[in-house]
């Protein structure tokens, strides 16, 4: 039973000390990112291509772009607007969900809907939105809540569907039923499907905050490099690009640590079935 | 009569054809019994294990506990599964899963926490409040499965083949818990097994169980001392007699089965 679950696992084991360890996993998460950086650093080093300036501009402008006056200016209200639309697409999400993924009555009618929805691309949303929720803020949170919501939701209805038979026996035989069971068992059952759609939520939802700031906006992230490429100010076009970069993985690394702690006891569980490594 | 089934019957919808697994079962448990149910392989052991505890609706007869009929789960029943890996909350510490259907019936915290320490130590888990299920081995996780039915303080104990997923050693120390337990707590058990000799070495009583659909074969009453080890009564003269007879039963019930295989 344990030698093709043993196969299957794909993290590597490093020798070494635990200090070493760490230091190796460092280096190796590095490494690709320092290869591209010289890569890019070399390979524009002698530009004279207006649009690709060398990387050696791109990083001297970027200390004089990005001011603290700048980031509270355009993206603050950026991660503001994002945070809002994330929340109320988990929270809908989550609470929908629940609802769809429970009742297989609920489910046989909503589903081909949810799918037709789901397949849809976000960005497309931008202009109906728009002609609904104005050009201001609601717009871009309600872009990004819509656009967020859909593997969220689709995935707390898997992740329902999955609660485990035996654990569903238990509870009713314990009397543990409405809220009680919810908490205790749905949600908790389910959350590791449920994290695994909030990261996919993540990522579109950064995406939809800065098309929804491209399109119509008086500040923001993707409204502040829509504007440097109009005015011809390519390397702050770049940095904006580069920042926009770091701060997705600036959320990524966020989502993941905040995963860990809450899952701590889903990873555990799944090393422990996997066999001592 | 503290528990009783009363002409069970239990008759599935199959794809083709309506599956009859339990055609007619009446037996009964007073307080203070540790009977074991024995039977064939897939004679419809879960599936009465199921009616009793109210997880299932019966087709006809009824499941009666201190005499109100059993309609769904009852407050007053604990059910131990044979698979302890899926039925422990892997989320939660050993503690919390002893406690969560203590902390649902509104229990105040002191007497609870009180409870679930002493129900852990009674099956030898006292210093593994803080580990998680998946922590312990099979053996372990089925005493944390066994401590959160104690510490529940059922009129009943259901345990379907508690032990069928663990190793002989581990099996024959929970067998002698089991037993422990009984003893010391005064607690109705009803243990469901295939294997006829723990059904032996365990029951104050034995019933024997026919293959599909299922009807009681024989109801035998087990004149071992209470005082039992796995050693001396394994080898004492009257067990082996009692263990061949069942064993008798058993192969005279799945013999009496084969005209029904197609």
């Amino acid at each position: 039973m344990k030698h093709p679950k043993k196969m299957l696992r794909f993290a590597p084991h490093f020798p070494g000390d635990p200090a070493t360890r760490l230091l190796t996993r460092l280096a190796l998460w590095l490494a690709l990112p320092l290869v591209l950086f010289v890569f890019w650093w070399l390979a524009t080093a002698n530009s004279e291509n207006f649009y690709v300036p060398p990387l050696r501009d791109i990083l001297s402008t970027f200390p004089e772009v990005w001011t603290w006056d700048r980031l509270r200016a355009d993206v603050l209200p950026s991660l503001i607007r994002l945070a809002v639309g994330y929340t109320i697409a988990v929270f809908a999400g989550i609470s929908l969900g629940v609802l769809v993924g429970s009742n297989r009555w609920v489910r046989a009618v909503l589903e081909p809907v949810l799918e037709f929805f789901r397949a849809i691309p976000p960005p497309v949303l931008v202009p109906v939105i728009m002609l609904f929720a104005g050009i201001g803020d609601t717009m871009k949170v309600v872009v990004i809540a819509v656009g967020c919501v859909w593997p969220i939701l689709l995935n707390t209805v898997e992740g329902v569907r999955a609660v485990d038979g035996v654990l569903a026996d238990t509870c009713r035989s314990y009397g543990i039923t409405g809220s009680s069971r919810l908490g205790h068992l749905v949600l908790r059952s389910a959350s590791p499907q449920i994290a695994a759609g909030m990261r996919q939520a993540l990522s579109i939802g950064i995406i939809l905050m800065v098309i929804s700031e491209m399109f119509a906006a008086s500040n923001g992230l993707g409204f502040a490099i829509v504007q440097f490429q109009r005015s011809f100010a390519i390397p702050d076009m770049w940095s904006g690009i580069l920042l926009l970069g770091l701060l997705g993985l600036a959320l990524s690394v966020l989502f993941r640590l905040v995963e860990s702690w809450a899952l701590a006891w889903y990873h555990g569980q799944r090393r422990a079935q996997r066999g001592p490594s | 009569m503290l528990l009783e089934v009363r002409g069970l019957k239990k008759v599935y919808d199959g794809r083709q054809r309506p599956v009859e697994a339990v055609r007619d079962l009446t037996f009964g448990l007073d307080a203070g019994d540790l009977v074991c149910l024995v039977g064939p392989s897939g004679c419809g052991k879960t599936t009465l294990l199921r009616c009793m505890a109210g997880l299932l609706a019966p087709t006809a007869g009824e499941v009666r506990l201190r005499d109100k009929p059993v309609t769904g789960p009852p407050p007053g029943m604990a059910v131990v599964f044979q698979e302890y890996g899926r039925s422990l909350f892997p989320w939660m510490s050993v503690r919390d899963n002893v406690e969560l259907p203590l902390r649902n019936k509104g229990m105040a915290r002191k007497p609870r926490r009180d409870l679930v320490a002493q129900a852990l130590a009674s099956v030898g888990l006292a210093d593994a409040h803080h580990a998680y299920p998946w922590q312990l081995s099979g053996g372990m996780q089925q005493r944390v499965a066994i401590a959160r039915a104690v510490a529940y303080q059922p009129d009943v104990l259901l345990m379907d083949e508690p032990f069928a997923a663990v190793d002989a050693q581990t099996r024959a120390d929970l067998e002698d818990l089991i037993r422990d337990l009984w003893r010391k707590l005064g607690i109705t058990i009803l243990f469901v097994t295939h294997d006829i000799d723990e059904a032996v070495y365990l029951g104050q009583r034995v019933i024997v169980l026919s293959s599909s659909p299922t009807v009681v074969r024989e109801v035998l009453d087990v004149d071992l001392p209470d005082q039992r080890d796995q050693l001396t009564t394994r080898s004492d003269s009257r067990f082996t007699e009692l263990r061949s007879h069942v064993y008798a039963q058993i192969q005279a019930a799945k013999r009496a089965a084969v005209p029904f295989l197609r």
